[in-house]
């Protein structure tokens, strides 16, 4: 689905990625997980085409994307769902929906009719709301707003940037369920999180990066188990 | 039938790309835990970190066994002590022992290895497996042990020796497999006989062998006297224990676990790698090893890549059973031979015993080499034109073997020592 190798890409001067070699299969969910500052973000921003790579390739089903414009990526099913939710405020629920079927567009109203109720089943309490302003949502729906409206792209991979970020923990653990569920209707997910133990717990497979490479990478369940992940993310140190 | 499917059957795209992830965060690992690593990486003044290609492996320092004795007893763990879960020590087949760690993740590793190992011989968790390795500081016990445990079988650790309990075990438990070296599987065929046991009455119908070259004459005695099938396998306790390779029932090669071990063979000379298919030094790097990570060990196996998929459906690459050691290498009158050469010869000539020494010794700044085989007991009883006749074959089939004359001597059944762990079967007398 997706393979990265040898990625670099940075700000000006500053080199933020050193090197990345992952892949994504079909059907997984995969996380990145890493401290403050160590290169997820920028990870998401370069395979979404929002910051340039200085070297490497990113290849996306056959495609290398890191010579597509970034408009053109979801077009070819790789959606994002920013961090900090980035719903636009002063629209409606639905309106914001139907931004995000931007790429199906085409396809006809009928499938988008069909996308939206797919995701007011996905989140019923955005049916509840489709005609309310998004900036009138709790941080939670908001959430559920932003994911949703990236799946309204029929995506063949979603990327995640830090959905749990500014969330109560209750909410985490339902939008976490609701990416376990996406993943078990077969899409495929790119989490990245500073919440590793929540994202291991879900995830298949993890990479994770410090300033800027990646230090380790495997199994999950393994990840959980590995000392230097648990003294590092996950705040336990036996 | 395959452990994890997923993994032995990888398409060579993605098993690459996989070997690439593992080897750079390894690299990474190594550059900046294992202070030895870390001094040889910038004395070669080496980019690790932007390590781009499977093939700059060849840029890469070697581990010799010697830097482990240097490194005596932790210096090369890229962990603390506190997170291994698990000490060994080499077999010290050559010279002064080495300690290797492993940590929780490295044994499951390492269990699913050798799982995958059994699952490919054909053994399923309805086979009771006796573990004739010897258990201790050695790899051989407790690494089948764990990945027999792993696959689901009921495991019998008995480990190496007493023979006689070894068979009666056998009968009474309902052995279905053995696990041992080779050799000590051929001394157990040997008692079974004395003992009068019939193997037909026997459960078993596999054998596992390893830790040791065998021949693959050696494999067919084996598997007549003991009515099972025998598959090989490999490791060795410096990136893992056994679990490394090991061969499927099609019995044509050792299937190697590529997706943890990046392997190389390389001409031992000159370091560079072998043209496909010939014969040179097996290289491993351990691609998840998180305790006691290899970059480049040499092994001193000699071995090659087989050519051809195998009709299993497995996708990593297989080499040839190991074909001797560069250590156990004798240059005898500046030829070089290997054991298993000998070994090979001597299993196909009808009277003879697979119970064999070689000699070498040196007189008058000249080598002679003499083969000591064990023959059946009617040949001494018999007339002496008989044991000649045996003797000129054996001699003209091993000089056209191997290149050389060498002298055979004939002895009576049950005078050369027996194993029960790694033969030694070469005795160098020579003092150069």
């Amino acid at each position: 689905m997706l393979k990265i190798r040898n990625l670099a890409s940075g700000y000006g001067k500053i080199k933020v990625l050193k090197n990345i070699s992952m892949h994504v299969d079909p059907g997984e969910i995969v996380t990145i997980i890493g401290a403050n500052g160590a290169g997820k973000t920028t990870l998401l921003s370069t395979i979404a085409g929002l910051v340039k790579a200085t070297s490497g390739e990113v290849i996306f089903k056959e495609t290398d994307i890191l010579r597509c414009k970034a408009a053109t990526i979801p077009g070819l099913g790789c959606v994002m769902v920013p961090e900090g939710r980035q719903v636009f405020a002063t629209m409606s629920v639905e309106e914001n929906m139907l931004l995000g079927g931007h790429p199906v567009q085409k396809q006809g109203r009928a499938v988008i009719n069909e996308l939206l109720e797919y995701q007011y089943e996905l989140f019923p309490i955005l049916r509840d709301r489709k005609n309310q302003l998004a900036g009138t949502l709790s941080g939670g729906e908001q959430q559920m707003l932003a994911i949703g409206r990236a799946l309204m792209a029929k995506p063949s991979l979603v990327m995640m940037d830090e959905p749990s970020t500014g969330l109560a923990p209750l909410i985490v653990k339902e939008i976490f369920q609701i990416i376990v569920r996406l993943r078990d209707e077969g899409n495929t997910v790119l989490l990245v999180e500073q919440n590793a133990k929540a994202a291991l717990g879900i995830a298949d497979r993890g990479y994770v990066l410090e300033t800027g490479k990646i230090i380790v990478q495997g199994p999950a369940e393994d990840l959980l188990e590995n000392k230097d992940v648990q003294r590092a993310y996950l705040g336990r140190e036996k | 039938m395959y452990w994890q499917e997923d993994k032995e059957c990888m398409k060579r795209d993605e098993l690459e790309q996989l070997q690439l992830e593992r080897l750079q965060s390894t690299l990474y690992r190594v550059g900046t835990h294992v202070p030895f690593y870390r001094k040889k990486f910038n004395e070669m003044a080496l980019d690790y970190e932007s390590f781009a290609s499977l093939e700059d492996i060849q840029q890469l320092p070697f581990t010799v066994k010697q830097d482990l004795r240097d490194s005596y007893p932790y210096g090369l763990f890229a962990v603390p002590l506190r997170e291994v879960v698990r000490l060994h020590s080499s077999s010290g087949t050559t010279g002064q022992a080495t300690v290797v760690g492993y940590t929780k993740n490295d044994i499951k590793n390492w269990s699913d290895l050798v799982a995958r190992v059994l699952c490919g011989a054909g053994l399923t968790a309805d086979d009771v497996i006796q573990i004739a390795f010897g258990y201790g500081l050695f790899t051989g016990g407790f690494g089948l042990h764990y990945g027999a445990e792993r696959l689901g079988a009921s495991v019998i650790p008995i480990s190496a020796g007493n023979t006689k309990r070894q068979i009666q075990i056998m009968q009474d438990f309902k052995t279905t497999a053995l696990v041992c070296t080779p050799s000590y599987a051929l001394n157990i065929a040997d008692v079974l006989f004395d003992m009068g046991v019939n193997p037909a009455g026997l459960s078993l119908k596999f054998g596992l062998f390893g830790a040791e070259p065998w021949s693959e004459a050696m494999r067919q005695e084996i598997n007549q006297k003991l009515g099972i099938r025998a598959t090989d396998n490999y490791g060795l306790s410096e990136v893992m224990g056994p679990g490394v390779a090991g061969e499927c029932s099609e019995c044509n090669g050792l299937h190697i676990s590529e997706d943890h071990f990046l392997v190389e063979i390389l001409d031992p000379d000159t370091l560079e790698p072998v043209k496909e298919g010939e014969v040179g030094e097996l290289v491993i790097t351990t691609l998840t090893k998180e305790a006691f990570p290899m970059i480049r060990y040499r092994t001193r196996d000699l071995t090659r890549f087989m050519p051809g998929d195998c009709p299993c459906g497995r996708t990593g690459k297989r080499m040839h059973r190991i074909l001797g050691r560069t250590d156990d290498m004798l240059i005898i009158k500046g030829v070089n031979v290997f054991p298993t050469q000998i070994e090979s010869v001597l299993f196909n000539i009808d009277g003879t015993k697979p119970h064999y020494r070689i000699i070498v010794e040196r007189e008058n700044h000249q080598d002679r080499a003499t083969v000591m085989v064990e023959v059946q007991e009617s040949l001494f009883s018999d007339r002496m034109s008989q044991q000649r006749e045996l003797i000129d074959t054996i001699r003209k089939q091993l000089s056209s073997e191997l290149g050389i004359g060498v002298a055979v001597k004939l002895v009576e059944e049950k005078t050369l020592e027996r194993f029960e762990g790694k033969g030694k079967r070469v005795i160098d007398k020579r003092k150069l």
